[in-house]
């Protein structure tokens, strides 16, 4: 029996791969060229240690391994970032043995924080943050509301979409495109994208296994 | 695509291995990391680590050596090293006298050396850490990330450097670095663009006449562009931004790098550098020591950079101290 939480990494992996010239397209406009090449190449590195875990690793343990090679093998900002987020929400999955609506929510929250905490960014400096925190309220809220958990994740991605197109109406202030000023208006934040991807794939994989969550 | 790689996945690690092999008696290779360290590492005095993205040759491993840096770390091209790399090289090269890591301007950068840092803290090693950002081109408000670092680095690995061979401690080594950071500033442009090998394809253009005035050395787009103009305008506008942001009077002593980006002839960076002499001149300040060269390259971009450095005794004395490196030997 395949790993649920190793095949819904590995379709993240997947989508970042199908994406990896948009998004480095994306960094070009601006930053520097590199975002889609470092997501995929952390991916990559991930299918290869998830790989090698056992069959029944928990959710804690496949968290923390994407988080620390996503760590040691994607480098720039986005490698410290997303490891942090990962670490975060391993050190809250330690020792649950299935994902209820109150721990997902606690998880994202985790991971959202974590990203705020290592980069010292706010929302509305258009970084993944733009997309990450919108879609952590749409999801917390959904939960609050008592629907199933894929409806809450629907949600979030939905909230993702709209938080990246609001990152083309505002100015950066952090990350590499602040160095644009006025000149990162109209353009649309890789890591905003890249955050909106993964929420997407993790969508599109739970519609495709309706039993299970992630 | 036009280069002289074998694979754009092998290029970072062939070239270390190239680096290694041409300068044994300077550095070796760590095992198993993208890490130049000295030959004799580590040696009893504070150690200097830096490091970046790849693509800025001879930066850093070349001034890996006597009177510089201890260690320095390759990521990717453009791609800052992760912590783990740059926990490697702290731990090579600490001497027991601590470990001071010099830091270009880029959350990337600044996000995996804090991460680097945070895990030598945790064994017990002493680490201090700098964040270099003399690029003018870029505004420095609080609502930004602050300005970039660029070429003007490399007047910190020398003073530092130099601090640390003279047997500076810890906080008197930073202090000289933060003295180097607060008086040193950079301006770019660019002719043409380069080509990151994962990417296959430039990441901007520019057209036949063009050029761009502020370019970052990863190849984020500057302040403005416009159409090319002769050598000594540019300079002077260059030069106007550095000035305003960091003027010098008669009677300042001063340094002065002009700095190639990888695709722009040493022809060229003379022609650049009579101009800014010349300028410094009508000011009053005295040029110390002037370096011209391809020293923080972007690959096989045109275009150059000037930096200037304000020199008060301290680090005047530090600058000219000798140094032994594979890209900086200085007697
Ligand atoms: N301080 C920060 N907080 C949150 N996200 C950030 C921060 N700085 C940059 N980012 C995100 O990182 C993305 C760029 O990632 P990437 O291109 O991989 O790294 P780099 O900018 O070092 O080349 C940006 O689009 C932005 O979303
Ligand atoms: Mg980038």
């Amino acid at each position: 029996m395949t790993n649920v939480y190793v095949a819904a990494i590995e379709a993240i992996g997947e989508a970042m791969i199908r994406n990896k010239e948009y998004l480095t397209d994306l960094d070009a406009a601006i930053g520097d060229a590199d975002h889609g090449i470092n997501m995929v190449r952390g991916f990559e590195a991930v299918r290869g240690k998830l790989g090698a875990l056992p069959p029944e690793a928990d959710l804690a343990t496949v968290l923390k391994t994407v988080a620390m090679t996503l760590i040691s093998t994607v480098g720039g900002a986005s490698g410290p970032l997303y490891g942090t987020a990962f670490l975060r929400a391993a050190a809250v999955a330690q020792g649950k043995s299935a994902v209820d609506g109150a721990t997902a929510v606690s998880l994202f929250m985790a991971a959202v924080n974590g990203i705020k905490e290592r980069g010292k960014a706010t929302r509305g400096e258009k970084t993944m943050l733009d997309a990450l925190e919108p879609a952590y309220e749409a999801f917390a809220a959904g939960v609050g509301d008592n629907k199933p958990l894929p409806d809450c994740l629907e949600l979030a991605c939905a909230a993702a979409e709209r938080g990246i197109e609001y990152t083309k109406t505002i100015v950066a202030t952090k990350g590499r495109a602040s160095y644009l000023g006025e000149r990162s208006l109209g353009h649309q934040d890789p890591g905003a994208t890249s955050s909106y991807i993964l929420l997407k794939a993790l969508n599109d994989f739970c519609r495709r296994r309706p039993a299970e969550e992630a | 695509m036009k280069k002289i790689i074998n694979s754009p996945e092998q290029v970072v690690e062939e070239m270390l291995q190239g680096v290694a092999l041409a300068h044994p008696q300077y550095v070796k290779r760590l095992e198993g990391f993208n890490v130049l360290v000295r030959a004799g590492a580590p040696s009893p005095k504070v150690a200097l680590v830096s490091g970046g993205g790849s693509g800025h040759e001879p930066t850093h491993g070349g001034f890996v050596g006597k009177g510089m840096l201890d260690g320095a770390v390759a990521g990717a091209v453009f791609t800052s090293p992760t912590p783990d790399q740059v926990f490697e090289a702290v731990k090579a090269v600490n001497g027991g006298k601590g470990v001071l890591l010099v830091i270009k301007n880029y959350t990337g950068d600044v996000l995996n050396f804090e991460m680097a840092g945070e895990m030598a803290a945790a064994e017990g090693i002493e680490v201090e850490k700098v964040v270099v950002d003399d690029d003018v081109a870029v505004e420095n408000s609080t609502w930004t990330t602050g300005r970039r670092g660029i070429a003007g680095t490399l007047f910190v690995h020398k003073i530092a450097g130099a601090k640390a061979e003279a047997g500076g401690s810890l906080a008197e080594v930073k202090r000289v670095a933060e003295k180097v950071i607060a008086n040193v500033r950079s301006m770019g442009m660019a002719l043409s663009p380069c080509t990151v090998p994962a990417a296959g394809k430039p990441s901007f253009t520019l057209a036949e006449d063009e050029v761009e005035i502020g370019m970052g050395i990863h190849g984020e787009p500057g302040t403005h562009r416009e159409a090319l103009r002769p050598a000594d305008e540019i300079v002077a506008h260059l030069m106007d931004k550095i000035l305003a942001d960091n003027p010098v009077a008669a009677g300042d002593e001063v340094a002065v790098m002009v700095n190639g980006l990888g695709g722009t002839p040493l022809m060229e960076l003379y022609v650049v550098n009579r101009k800014v002499a010349e300028i410094l001149g009508a000011k009053g300040a005295a040029i110390a020591k002037t370096y011209v060269g391809n020293l923080m390259t972007s690959l096989e971009m045109a275009g150059f950079s000037i930096t200037v450095l304000k020199l008060d005794r301290e680090i005047k004395e530090l600058l000219l101290a000798p140094a032994d490196t594979p890209a900086f030997v200085q007697f």
